[in-house]
């Protein structure tokens, strides 16, 4: 304690306090934004990641009936090792024509179910609150607001191809 | 003194037991803390039964998208007392929701939130929501097929909250798909950020406890006014108060020692929840379904018109949330007895009601076509002839039966078609399954002519009166409302 009370006046006191206080906060905000940032900014990059595509190889494409929708699962482009089988999506597979193919998403539009293609009726069919769409993925009841989505897919070297994509979010187009 | 006594001497001197802790254990409470009272503690007493099952899973568990499936299959089939671990944690879940949500509504009816008790009530509900954020994400952690729909479905509904919606759900799922970032995503809010906020809260919610003296037992001549409150409320503990510790404490251990035992019970021999089928997203066969106590929101989200949906999915956790939160702002003096208060009362019964009901239609999921129905029996068919039999054969295979009954065959989404005979003549029917309608989807394009007309067949012996089973309706019969 160098300082003695006595020999500094009152208001030089209150303006060192003043100081301490501020030099306190401002380094305490320091001290904090330095701990938090690099942790807030590795759990925020996967939101601002660019969306990633890669094509799938699905099978041959004898493999497909004409007029059939079958369901095909894909690893999607997740490159995690970690991730097992929570890397696959699925999705259902018409081939339309010789050449043809569409590809939808298994998730409802409403709330991200997977829906069910019922052959006998052709439609699909949500098991969560009764979504059913057409064939060509149309709403045909229920409460999803929108068409089902579609993969993009190809035919190459003999083989068909689906392009992965994100999980369908309703409102995607909003953002 | 014995070598005991010096140790406990030593401690209790170095750490204030005696000096601060006690006389907070110790501190005057209303006599009348009666059987009422227990619900609060219980629901500490099971969140520390979710804390010490917690850390014992999280010792095996492994919180990655390849092996937490495979993980808890280990733990609920193999590894030593796994199962009963297991099953403690999910009864003492239910457990802790339950309580809060007594424990809130007892608050509530006997209005202790109001002065001084305002922000015992607010933490409250902070708590309350961090609580279902728990049961949620824990759900989650299941990581079988309904825990990973689950996931699709948090991230869809978060999807909805205007311009930033995309980037919370993707925040949610780790990137653009559920997968392996996603499962240590919610593992981590498990286990460290909810808890975390769960201990703070307790702490804050315990220390106002202690600060503003538990609330007493409403009484009809005793209404709150702020100015004169607090000198009474002393005076009257002064005069009737008994320490806590151990005159009042002892209805709340005896209560918590009940429920503990009850949860142990079920673990023991009603078990954990089995596990679904492997999380694998490309799996279509999954029937996604919410643990019990959120299968109120899942028939309100499938009853709600499309129009209406994003408003409530968001809206509705918030305006609740806000609503609670605000509710002392709303009234903090008056009375606190329910017989005065006649909107709390009503309020608590048609939020029970409606907390019943729906949790009850949530579990027959009428709204749900039911993918597993049988072909109608030859019972319900009743009839020899091949085209009629067919056209009932064909009610399942077309998935009409998926979503309408025949005499106790089939979903409920649509209208029972037992005797829809009576009610629609053939060309009525015709267009209906041709076009549609609300709710319908069109048929037509998967329908042969013949196959209709089977159909039709076997709707119009829906009847009745049996005897008239394989007459068409005379047209002259005004047809009746469609539903
Ligand atoms: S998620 Fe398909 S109808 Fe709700």
């Amino acid at each position: 304690m160098s300082d003695s009370p006595e020999t500094r006046s009152p208001s030089s006191d209150e303006d060192r306090r003043g100081f301490l206080t501020k030099l306190c906060l401002g380094l305490s905000a320091l001290i904090g934004a330095m701990i938090t940032l690099p942790g807030v900014g590795f759990v925020l990059a996967p939101v601002f990641a660019r969306p990633k595509q890669a094509w799938r190889k699905l099978g041959k494409l004898d493999e497909y009936e004409v007029g059939k929708t079958v369901s095909v699962e894909f690893k999607d482009t997740i490159d995690q090792p970690w991730a097992g089988v929570t890397a696959l999506s699925g999705a259902w597979l018409r081939r339309v024509s010789e050449n043809e193919f569409i590809a939808f998403s298994i998730n409802c539009r409403h709330l991200g179910c997977p829906v069910n293609w019922v052959e006998d009726a052709s439609l699909f069919m949500c098991p969560c609150h009764g979504g059913v769409y057409y064939e060509d993925g149309e709403v045909a009841a229920g409460p999803p607001p929108e068409p089902l989505a579609r993969y993009t897919v190809r035919v190459k070297d003999g083989f068909v191809e689906i392009e992965t994509s994100s999980v369908p979010l309703t409102t995607n187009d909003q953002v | 003194m014995t070598m005991l006594g010096k140790i406990w001497n030593w401690i209790d001197d170095r750490s204030g037991f005696s000096d601060v802790v006690m006389p907070m254990l110790e501190h005057v409470v209303p006599r009348d803390a009666r059987w009422w009272y227990v619900f609060g503690s219980a629901t500490l007493c099971a969140f520390i039964i979710q804390v010490l099952t917690g850390v014992a899973l999280a010792m095996v568990y492994v919180p990655g998208g390849d092996a937490a499936y495979e993980s808890l299959v280990y733990i609920t089939n193999d590894a030593t007392l796994g199962y009963l671990v297991r099953g403690m944690h999910y009864y003492g879940a239910t457990a802790m929701v339950m309580l809060a949500v007594i424990h809130m509504t007892q608050v509530f009816l006997h209005a202790s939130y109001k002065y001084p008790r305002e922000m015992n009530w607010m933490s409250g509900v902070v708590l309350l929501f961090v609580v279902l954020g728990m049961a949620f994400t824990g759900q989650l952690l299941r990581w079988d097929a309904n825990g990973v729909w689950s996931v699709m479905v948090a991230a869809e509904m978060a999807a909805r909250v205007p311009f930033v919606g995309g980037y919370i759900s993707q925040f949610l799922m780790g990137g653009e798909t559920v997968g392996g970032s996603t499962l240590s995503r919610f593992f981590a809010i498990h286990v460290f950020i909810l808890p975390g906020l769960i201990f703070a809260g307790v702490g804050l919610h315990l220390w106002l406890i202690l600060r503003h003296g538990i609330s007493e037992m409403p009484k009809a001549d005793q209404p709150v006014d702020p100015e004169t409150y607090k000198e009474q409320y002393e005076g009257r503990l002064e005069k009737t108060g008994v320490p806590f510790w151990p005159i009042a404490a002892w209805r709340d251990v005896v209560f918590s020692t009940i429920m503990v035992a009850v949860i142990l019970g079920c673990a023991i021999f009603v078990g954990p929840p089995s596990l679904g089928p492997a999380p694998n997203p490309a799996n279509i066969h999954a029937n996604p379904m919410p643990d019990w106590y959120f299968w109120w929101y899942f028939a309100v989200l499938s009853m709600l018109p499309p129009e209406l949906e994003t408003y409530v999915i968001l809206g509705m956790p918030i305006l609740g949330a806000i609503g609670l939160f605000i509710v002392p702002m709303l009234s903090n003096r008056g009375h606190r007895a329910p017989s005065k208060r006649p909107w709390a009362v009503a309020t608590v019964i048609v939020g029970a009601t409606a907390f019943v009901v729906l949790t009850i239609y949530g579990y027959r999921k009428p709204w749900s076509p039911d993918f597993d129905v049988k072909p109608l029996p030859p019972e319900v068919v009743r009839s020899d002839d091949p085209n009629i039999q067919h056209g009932a054969v064909l009610l399942r295979d077309k998935g009409c039966l998926y979503c309408h009954n025949v005499d106790g065959f089939g979903g409920y989404r649509g209208p029972e078609l037992s005797v829809i005979g009576d009610r629609l003549d053939r060309g009525e029917l015709v267009i209906r399954i041709n076009n549609g309608g609300y709710n319908m989807p069109s048929f037509a394009s998967s329908l042969t002519a013949e196959e209709l007309s089977q159909m039709v067949d076997f709707l119009l012996t829906r009847t009745d009166h049996p005897s008239a089973e394989t007459e068409e309706k005379s047209s002259d019969e005004p047809p009746r409302g469609q539903q």
